[in-house]
């Protein structure tokens, strides 16, 4: 008969690993992103070749990231790839409608200020998160 | 659907960590699958049946029709 040890995993291992990674690429793309953000005006004067560097660097290491979170996706397992699928669609959705709502409300006149798309990406983010938590709670 | 996953692994003394990593899932997801709050896909249904030395329709019964 079988009997399985107390070690973790490779798929544990390998799991873990997957983690790192995406989250080493998510910090690096964050500070290339705060890098071809605010280089520009407060280094190098707004000079073209390094603001178009620090752009394609931004996001280069931006696809890095991608993949990063594709190989995390794929290393999950398979209830917790439908719990990041629920929440990605929920996300999708919401960022969809809330969206296009958010800027016809400038086009309309309700509002007089230009939408911004960070507050859709705080938005999204914030749906993510509720998603994966409910998601979670859901199959305990 | 209906599953023994948690009898069969009492019955060896597993804990849920331990078949979790044998299955090469997570905790979570043998306590949802044990729960019936999740199916298994067919691979790992057919994993868990390896594992135990059984048939998938002796772990895991449709309630449909049994």
């Amino acid at each position: 008969m079988n009997d399985p040890k107390t070690r973790p995993s490779d798929w544990a291992t390998s799991n873990k690993r997957n983690t790192l990674r995406l989250r080493y690429w998510t910090l690096a793309w964050v500070a290339m992103m705060a890098v071809a953000a605010f280089g520009p005006k407060y280094i190098w004067d707004f000079a073209t070749l390094p603001t178009i560097l620090a752009l394609l660097m931004s996001m280069g290491v931006g696809f890095g990231m991608i993949v990063a979170n594709k190989r995390y996706l794929q290393g999950l397992d398979e209830l917790h790839q439908k719990i990041f699928l629920d929440a990605g669609a929920l996300t999708l959705g919401v960022g969809l409608v809330c969206g296009l709502s958010y800027e016809l409300l400038e086009d309309i006149k309700l509002i007089s200020f230009e939408p911004e798309i960070s507050h859709l990406v705080v938005l999204m983010c914030l749906t993510f998160l509720v998603g994966m938590i409910f998601g979670h709670r859901r199959y305990q | 659907m209906r599953n023994r996953l948690k009898v069969l692994r009492a019955e060896r003394d597993w804990t849920q960590a331990q078949l979790a990593s044998e299955l090469e899932v997570s905790r979570q997801t043998v306590n949802a699958i044990e729960k019936g709050k999740f199916d298994p896909s067919l691979p790992l249904a057919f994993k868990a049946a390896r594992l135990f030395g059984m048939s998938i329709e002796d772990i895991f019964q449709d309630e449909a029709t049994s």
